[in-house]
């Protein structure tokens, strides 16, 4: 399953990129199992997930907790708590 | 027969008049009683140090969405003639204005309420990040625990408000 993934503040540079598309490997069900994959794919990826906690997702532009389901998911973002305002 | 709330969200990098905003909320109606207005404005230091300017980063198509969900929210909450929320990304310079709320009722109470309410979501659940720019180099701006807390204030268990807690 092909999905475009989004980076935004700190996760985006840490990663250093605003966006990708991946192949998601058989078992990454939640949003928590893919910050897990996405934490070892490099060193970058470790640094930007290294407390996965204090990291907020979005799929398809809504927020979701870690538990969400990703099936179906065509755009997946990734940031840091929000401080607009 | 009641006529229908005004009711405009923009996200924008340019800058924004609120007195032409505002006015556009009483504009052709003799309903509104009150109009409350929020303005969020770059301030010039932080921590005692002294900022270049902030940026901020929104993500594109989400900000409007969120920010659209929770103007909704507050209508029906509250009896609203009309509401305005204006948010910027990029560059802003300290004394600049970062973004705007206007609520409109025809009482005070709603009025209040509406703005504050729509001011707690937008700091905790819109997509926008804050970067200091300074002397020293950037910072990104840290989320405060208080800004949860105060989001929390609206939910009918006023505990989570259905995100991860740090």
């Amino acid at each position: 399953m092909a999905i475009k993934l989004r980076y935004f503040a700190w996760v985006r540079e840490r990663i250093g990129k605003p966006e990708e598309e991946v192949e998601l490997p058989g078992g990454v069900a939640t949003i928590g199992d893919l910050m897990t994959w996405l934490a070892g794919r490099g060193e970058e990826y470790a640094h930007a997930f290294e407390n996965p906690k204090v990291i907020r997702a979005a799929i398809d532009r809504r927020h979701v907790k870690p538990q969400a389901a990703i099936a179906g998911a065509k755009e997946i973002a990734f940031f840091p708590p929000m401080t607009g305002g | 027969m009641a006529m229908p709330a005004t009711i405009t969200v923009k996200v924008q990098s340019e800058p924004f008049d609120v007195a032409a905003e505002t006015a556009a909320l009483t504009r052709g109606r003799t309903d509104v009683g009150a109009l409350v207005t929020f303005t969020g404005i770059c301030r010039g230091e932080e921590n005692g140090e002294p900022i270049a300017a902030l940026t901020l980063e929104h993500y594109p198509g989400m900000a409007e969405a969120e920010i659209e969900s929770h103007v909704a929210e507050a209508a029906q909450r509250w009896p609203l003639t009309g509401a305005v929320v204006i948010h910027r990304y990029g560059r802003i310079a300290p004394g600049d204005d970062i973004m705007m709320v206007a609520t409109a009722s025809s009482h005070r109470a709603a009025a209040f309420a509406a703005a504050d309410f729509l001011m707690d979501y937008l700091k905790t659940r819109a997509p926008f990040w804050k970067q200091v720019e300074k002397a020293s180099g950037r910072n990104w701006v840290e989320a405060k625990a208080d800004d949860d807390k105060a989001a929390a204030r609206w939910t009918r268990s006023g505990g989570s408000n259905d995100q991860a807690a740090e």
